[in-house]
């Protein structure tokens, strides 16, 4: 369970990143109010591109509007020509750009998820677009429509929700984010270098992502601890018995504790293991069934942090039991039926 | 030579509940080195809570117990479990080998608790030979008849090279003629090695293969012959 959420948060995060990079900006800008990764936030006038393209060495400047359609899905909304002049051109692996007002542009993921091709039809906020075409994925987004009918659908004409910065030489990207930073009439905007912005996606910067990584430690931690200590229970009141034939043979608490303790290791091992192996069949269907909404990567590095959870939630269980077994009458286990 | 078993005034009682069980009732006596002894008597008659108290399983109330020179009237639970290890070893009526075990593992984890490690001696292994097991060693004990699980109960009971052997009814779940079979062979092993035997039965005809047969009834010893 911690691995498979540790991968997918990583994968979630790398695949966001990924298409930040892909816009091919070297400024990110945020409207007053937004949080840097969130899906959504608050808007900024559409206008302010034009105050942007007059700031020094700024070569293009576009914006984009970005809808949630639901989970962690949304559209998004693009000046097709200036986000074109900034990220590339797109690959497209069928069809061609937007053609009229209602087409949709779709990735690769998105497309094998919902089984889409060009000229299906596809019904996003009660909008039934048309898909012009299928790209290749790694550009800021999987849903592209034009910016203007995204906002004529969602009442914010004139509103973008994040803007793009293209510079003359890269070299002098801090030189204008400084510059930005300093003007009045930008107060209260999040402006970053694409490497600044790109360095927000971790763990720390999603909000509730660490506190629900420990919750799941937590719940990981007490769902072991109730079935190592159920089962080490069962184990000692099915092999009383045994643990008395063990104590005439000459076991002392120790050696019995010892035994069962080696057992929980084994089974701590083994369940770790099972573990690994079940986050990398998650891992696998995740990334093969529901690419579009979820990304999964392995986390080998959280590996030694499960095996810990494991192997603590597992002694900690076999703690009462252990003692049981020790304290054993072993005149009463050898008449135990 | 001093007795290898020297019981003097051994009483024991049992707390259960409120209610107090004189499970033994001022026994006396002395086993010498090499002696086969069988202790008869009724249920109820304190044989077993002999058999447990020289065997270490349990502490004595009050008197005195001496086992191959070591008293157990005020030893530890530590002190205990030693002699457990080195002094005595078990045979059950029920066999009690541990299933998920070989013939060889049951003995080789006796052998393990007595700190005994490397190959089986010869002497054993002659042991194993008079017992005819050499060739079920490999196999679980639900393969095994109840014969042959005794029998590796019997080996595993002296891998250890225990001073005295505490059978407690070994043959109470075996048909005739392994019963004699058992019986035969304690007997050939307290010949040819000079194992010291006590062997709890009701049966008096197990009890005469022994040396000397001691009768038991309420907690005290009422014959010996």
């Amino acid at each position: 369970m911690i691995l498979a959420v540790a991968g997918l948060s990583r994968g979630m995060l790398q695949d966001s990143m990924n298409r930040a990079r892909g816009v091919g900006a070297d400024i990110w800008i945020k409207p007053p109010g937004a949080s840097a990764i969130s899906l959504t936030g608050s808007s900024m006038p559409q206008s302010v591109l034009r105050y942007f393209r007059q700031v020094p060495h700024v070569k293009l400047a576009t914006g984009t509007a970005v809808q949630p359609i639901g989970g962690v899905s949304t559209i998004t909304g693009i000046d097709y020509d200036e986000f074109v002049a900034m990220s590339g051109p797109f690959r497209f692996l069928e069809g061609g750009p937007f053609q009229n007002d209602d087409d949709i542009l779709i990735d690769r993921y998105y497309a094998e998820q919902q089984k889409l091709k060009t000229g299906d039809k596809v019904t996003i906020l009660n909008h039934e677009w048309r898909v012009c075409g299928v790209v290749e994925p790694g550009k800021l987004a999987r849903l592209f429509v034009r910016l203007r009918r995204l906002q004529e659908l969602t009442n914010s004409e004139g509103k973008l929700n994040q803007a793009f910065l293209k510079l003359d030489d890269p070299a002098r990207t801090q030189e204008v984010v400084n510059y930005l930073k300093s003007q009045p009439e930008l107060a209260g905007y999040s402006i970053y270098s694409i490497e600044e912005f790109l360095s927000l996606f971790s763990m720390n910067n999603v909000p509730g992502l660490k506190a629900f990584i420990y919750v799941i430690i937590g719940l990981s931690l007490v769902i072991g601890f109730l079935v190592v200590g159920l089962t080490m229970y069962t184990t000692v009141l099915e092999r009383t018995r045994e643990i008395g034939i063990l104590k005439a043979l000459g076991a002392s608490p120790l050696d019995i504790v010892g035994i069962l303790v080696r057992e929980t290791v084994m089974l701590a091992v083994a369940g770790w293991i099972a573990g690994i192996l079940l986050s990398l069949g998650a891992h696998w269907a995740i990334n093969t069934h529901v690419r579009a909404n979820l990304q999964s990567e392995i986390a080998p590095d959280w590996w030694p942090i499960a095996l810990a959870v494991s192997l603590t939630a597992s002694l900690l269980g076999a703690l009462y039991p252990g003692l049981r077994a020790a304290r054993q009458d072993a005149i009463e286990a050898l008449s135990y039926e | 030579m001093e007795p290898i078993i020297i019981v003097r005034d051994l009483r024991k009682i049992y707390h259960v509940g409120d209610v107090d069980v004189h499970a033994l009732r001022g026994v006396s006596m002395e086993v010498p080195r090499g002696e086969f002894v069988s202790i008869v008597g009724p249920s109820g008659s304190g044989k077993s809570t002999l058999f447990h108290v020289l065997g270490g399983l349990t502490s004595i109330t009050s008197g005195q117990v001496i086992v191959d020179g070591q008293d157990l009237s005020q030893i530890s639970d530590t002190e205990r479990t030693r002699l457990r290890r080195k002094k005595v070893g078990f045979v059950f009526q029920r066999y009690n080998l541990l299933p998920t075990l070989t013939a060889l593992g049951n003995i080789e984890i006796a052998r393990y608790f007595g700190g005994q490690k490397g190959p089986l001696p010869e002497d054993f292994l002659e042991i194993i030979r008079l017992l005819g097991i050499e060739h079920r060693l490999h196999h679980k004990p639900r393969a095994l008849s109840g014969g042959e699980q005794q029998r590796v109960a019997i080996a595993r009971a002296l891998v250890n090279r225990p001073a005295i052997l505490l059978a407690d009814e070994p043959t109470g779940n075996l048909d005739t003629e392994n019963s004699e079979a058992v019986l035969s062979l304690l007997r050939d092993l307290n010949h040819r090695f000079g194992q010291t035997i006590l062997m709890i039965t009701h049966n008096p005809e197990a009890a005469a293969f022994a040396d000397r047969i001691i009768h038991m009834r309420d907690g005290k010893v009422i014959e010996r012959s």
